[in-house]
């Protein structure tokens, strides 16, 4: 008998996963076999899985620097810096949520260790969904992620809300799954590979005649709508307001992302690794889903009233940003679209954790009143509080000194580098449009006048845990608006591969 | 030719154009921590660091040379190598009295006006305000601009929205996001402008001076990369008939912030167009050139006509400035020595008078809490010390001989005459209109007899008066003297206006040549 040849495994290269699978498996058993544990205590202690894994994932980025990319476990994983950048900022946003949800939980009387187990078990399918070198390896992290992300939104179990937004996230992420699977399908009925270096490889020795690539295109869309739907584009957004409003605020965030972080690393890596020679099929549909969601994201978002709506629409118009980015990457011989689709990344991950933390706190026991009003007169209650979320804001409008002016102004640039003026002035037209509902909290926060009733209203208490988030979110956001060289120089060496 | 030769720069080894930017953002953070219950020690951290950026910017106009164009004190660091943008600094005849006006004013307005509440943020967005305008006149870097030109809207719309009158938040609102579609644009061009210039230059980079040495752009790539800035300048200047935010942002606005607004904050438009358009983009300058002197010109007589029929006293200064900065808009596009250098001193004629003349109807609604001038009547009688200052800053924003507003606008006006005739002839009844508005106005609030409500109007106090000295003082001098200004700006517009005659052929005819007989005399 033959004797079964396993695969050679890297098992340095996929430690961070292992790190945060069994630092989730242990904590989740300890936590069910004892009591209670003190205040913080299960987030930090997942916090510090989370800097563990991060301590792996930076000394692979070394090792890269030195060895060059890895592909492992028989071609299923990819290892390379642009890996490791995402699962870099994957980690960071699980350590930062983490934290964030702490004393939230503690507020809605919901302690205990499963939702921080959930945020891990996620936080394991998007890395898995950015390592990924095969479709149905792609198809194994998305559906850990989603599954994970379904349970999370429907964890308030006394929110009929949160109940509701889960249902209609797992109704409709299934159906994008299945879309998904099924242009996987196509894709290799098309190319007789599932490997995305493979079909690459394929498709670039592959000379299609007329007609010949219909199976092949029809994959290609259906999976690009798979795509589309998580990280949110127009015009597969509309589960996005209900899902982020009805989720419980910390999960919001961490959709907002770790969700949006890991469906565009995979979309970048199938469109740009499998299909580089169909650039020119895919380019514009990303570019119709570009303007699309930038201008609808934008426009939607400033008629809302609820604040988590308005922040749900918000992060639409950021995911055409990186569409932009996407498109870019597209063109032959760029050299910007996918750094700054990763940068932009990085940093509205970052932004939106700060952002969701904040409005977590405004929100107030209960996690319900997440209506611009609740936010009247935050300068006067918590000034630094209200300093914190303006910083955020006005970063997400892209105001220089902050880092969102540090993404939008790579995405422009790329989308310059390409001649693609128009699409850089209808997204700064919209960001302007999208100015305007930020404005619309910061004026609730300070300029609004107290109405009666508002003495009457809970305070806003600000943990520290949730302070340490805001904090070192403000810091990212300002040092990487000022001193944005090293992020963009790592934003850059992810794409050498 | 370099423009980067420096002058008295080399030799200066101090850092002086970073500390103009970095001194009062230094005091922005201290004051906005501020001194626990001593708001008094809060308030004086604010004035001594906007005195001491006084003292820094009289310092940089004692050590310019003049007679030199190119760029002095230049400071030159590496930022954003990733980008290609540095932080690079420097100063030349057409930013130097920006500059000092800048730092002249902010002391003189935290002195002389008072929030009433809030006083720490109100210092504090202030001096973020002075920090950001001085950056703004001062880079040469393309980056480097679009961030200070933006980050100019947070402390200016803070301090409209926060401490103006009852219609502010609209009038922040509007005035922000106005200002950032004009941005969007500019963005664009900047980072286009780069790209395009790429080859040229040697490597991307935003470097306004080695852009516009080495880059030369097509004519139609020219022309679009110049709109996208043309856009942004005309929002802020602003350009009829974008100017519809000005009215609502002046009157709404604390006194500070209409004083800082009309005073620097508007010529970042007028200045913006003179160094990003015409300076990178000559040939789409001139060949725009019509446009704007029309618009200009439509700007001057839409400006006058609106103040005139105007109601409200600060309502009527803010279009006065809508005409005004017309005037200047028409110095530049009219390409003539005379017409730029004039276009230039009329931006510091301008924040001079028209600051002055916020303060004064600042001060008049101190006392009468309104700005109605149907409310006011007779305040020469109870108030004469106060109508004497009122009168004197007055006759300068029309421009009477003698007084600042004379030289800048005659000086557009004579330069104007030989290469945008038709348009300086319709410009020139601006002036008259001017003294109808402002005369009317004055007659109106300042004559006949007091009723109750005026006759307990105050007179001007000592802090007051003492604010408002070195305002007289800069009107008469200038307007006596304007040739130590001139003798400054003058090599600086030369030295554009022969670069736009190298890329384009565009003169202004001389005097010989000009058969109509013109003389071109005037040299202030």
């Amino acid at each position: 008998m033959e004797p079964i040849v396993y695969p050679s495994i890297d098992w340095l290269a996929i430690t961070p996963l292992i790190i945060l699978l069994g630092g989730m498996l242990v904590l989740l058993v300890l936590g069910a076999l004892t009591r209670p544990w003190p205040r913080a205590w299960y987030a930090w202690s997942h916090v510090e899985v989370a800097v563990a894994a991060l301590v792996v994932e930076m000394v692979l980025w070394n090792r890269i620097g030195h060895e060059g990319p890895v592909t492992i476990i028989n071609d299923a994983l990819t290892i390379d810096r642009f890996t490791i950048f995402v699962w870099i900022g994957v980690t960071v946003a699980l350590g930062l949520v983490s934290l964030a949800t702490a004393d939230y939980l503690r507020r809605e009387d919901l302690d205990g260790p499963e939702t921080y187990s959930l945020y891990v078990c996620a936080v394991i399918g998007a890395m898995v969904m950015a390592a990924a070198n095969d479709l149905v390896v792609l198809f194994l992290g998305l559906e850990i992620l989603s599954i994970a992300l379904y349970v999370l939104a429907a964890s308030h179990r006394r929110r009929v809300q949160s109940q509701e937004s889960g249902l209609k996230y797992f109704v409709l992420g299934g159906f994008a799954s299945a879309f998904f699977l099924y242009g996987v399908a196509l894709l290799y009925g098309a190319t007789g590979t599932t490997n995305i270096g493979g079909m690459g490889a394929y498709l670039g020795d592959q000379v299609f005649l007329d007609g010949d690539d219909a199976i092949l295109l029809a994959g290609v869309a259906l999976l690009l709508v798979g795509l589309a739907f998580k990280v949110a584009a127009v015009p597969f957004h509309f589960w996005t307001p209900d899902v982020y409003q009805g989720a419980p605020t910390p999960t919001t965030s961490f959709m907002a992302s770790v969700g949006k972080f890991a469906a565009f690393a995979a979309m970048l890596r199938v469109l740009v690794t499998a299909l580089p020679t169909r650039a020119e099929d895919w380019r514009p549909v990303v570019w119709v889903m570009a303007v699309l969601s930038v201008v609808v994201g934008s426009v939607l978002a400033v008629v809302q009233t609820d604040v988590k709506r308005m922040l749900a629409y918000s992060s639409i118009s950021h995911a055409g940003f990186i569409l932009i980015g996407v498109e870019a990457a597209g063109h032959q011989g760029d050299v910007d679209g996918l750094p700054s689709s990763l940068l932009y990344l990085m940093i509205y991950a970052v932004l939106v954790i700060g952002t969701f933390t904040v409005t977590a706190l405004v929100t107030r026991t209960g996690d319900a009143s997440s209506s611009l009003d609740s936010f009247r007169g935050l300068a006067k209650e918590r000034p630094l509080l209200a300093l914190a979320m303006t910083v955020f804001l006005l970063a997400q409008a892209g105001m220089p000194v902050t880092s969102g002016f540090v993404a939008k102004f790579g995405v422009i640039q790329a989308a310059a580098e390409n001649e693609s003026y128009a699409v850089a002035i209808v997204a700064m037209v919209a960001s302007v449009i999208a100015a305007v509902l930020y404005l619309r909290i910061i004026i609730s926060m300070w300029l609004a006048d107290a109405e009666s009733g508002d003495e009457a209203r809970e305070k806003v208490s600000v943990p520290w845990t949730a302070g340490v988030v805001v904090t070192a979110a403000v810091i990212f956001t300002l040092v990487a608006g000022v001193f944005p060289g090293w992020l963009i120089d790592a934003a850059r060496d992810a794409l050498a591969r | 030719m370099s423009l980067l030769a420096a002058g008295g720069g080399e030799t200066l080894s101090f850092p002086i154009l970073t500390s103009l930017v970095v001194v009062p953002l230094i005091g922005a953070v201290l004051t906005g921590i501020g001194v626990r219950n001593r708001p008094e020690l809060t308030k004086l951290i604010a004035l001594v660091s906007s005195v001491v950026t006084t003292g820094l910017s009289l310092w940089l106009l004692a050590s310019f040379e003049t007679g030199e164009a190119g760029f002095q004190f230049v400071s030159q660091h590496t930022w954003i190598d990733a980008w290609g943008t540095g932080w690079h600094l420097g100063v030349d005849g057409i930013s130097l009295f920006l500059v000092v006006l800048t730092g002249v004013l902010f002391p003189l307005v935290i002195v002389g006006c008072d929030p009433h509440h809030d006083e720490k943020p109100y210092l504090a967005w202030l001096l973020l305000l002075e920090a950001g305008v001085m950056g703004s006149f001062l880079s040469l870097d393309l980056v480097l601009f679009f961030l200070f030109f933006e980050i100019v809207l947070v402390p200016m719309y803070f301090l409209i929205g926060g401490w103006g009158y009852d219609q502010r938040v609209y009038a922040a609102t509007k005035f922000f996001l106005y200002t950032m579609v004009g941005s969007a644009f500019m963005l664009v061009g900047i980072v286009t402008t780069a790209l395009l210039a790429r080859d040229a230059t040697g490597g991307i980079t935003f470097d306004v001076v080695r852009i516009a040495e080495n880059a030369d752009f097509a004519a139609s790539t020219g022309r679009w990369l110049f709109f996208a800035f043309a856009i942004a300048f005309a929002v802020k200047v602003p350009l009829f008939p974008l100017h519809t935010w000005l009215p609502d942002a002046h009157t709404q606005a604390p006194t500070a912030g209409s004083v800082i607004l009309a005073g620097v904050l508007l010529k970042l438009g007028t200045y913006g167009l003179l160094r990003f358009g015409v300076y990178l983009f000559p040939e789409a300058a001139v060949w725009s050139r019509e446009i704007f002197l029309t618009l200009a010109v439509i700007g001057i007589l839409w400006g006058a006509i609106a103040a005139t029929m105007q109601t409200d006293l600060k309502r009527l200064v803010a279009y006065s400035s809508v005409a005004h900065l017309g005037f200047i808009v028409l110095g530049t596009f009219a390409f003539t020595s005379e017409a730029v250098g004039g276009g230039v001193m009329q931006m510091v004629n301008h924040g001079v008078s028209t600051g002055a003349l916020f303060l004064l109807v600042g001060m008049i609604y101190e006392r009468r809490h309104t700005r109605a001038i149907s409310e006011l009547k007779g305040l020469q009688k109870v108030a004469p010390i106060f109508a004497a200052a009122f009168m004197v800053v007055m006759l300068s924003s029309i421009g009477v001989p003698g007084l600042n507003g004379f030289v800048g606008e005659f000086l557009v006006l004579i330069g104007g005459f030989t290469t945008a005739r038709w348009w300086v002839v319709v410009a020139a009844t601006g002036v008259i209109l001017a003294a109808l508005y402002l005369l009317w106005a004055y007659q109106r609030v300042f004559h006949g007899e007091p009723d109750e409500a005026n006759s307990s109007f105050r007179e001007l106090r000592l802090r007051e008066g003492m604010v408002l000295l070195p305002f007289i003082a800069l009107i008469v001098f200038t307007g006596v003297y304007p040739k130590p200004m001139l003798d400054r700006i003058e090599p600086s517009v030369k030295s554009l206006l022969v670069r736009v005659e190298e890329r384009t052929g565009f003169t202004a005819p001389t005097a010989e040549h000009d058969e109509s007989h013109s003389t071109t005399e005037g040299e202030g």
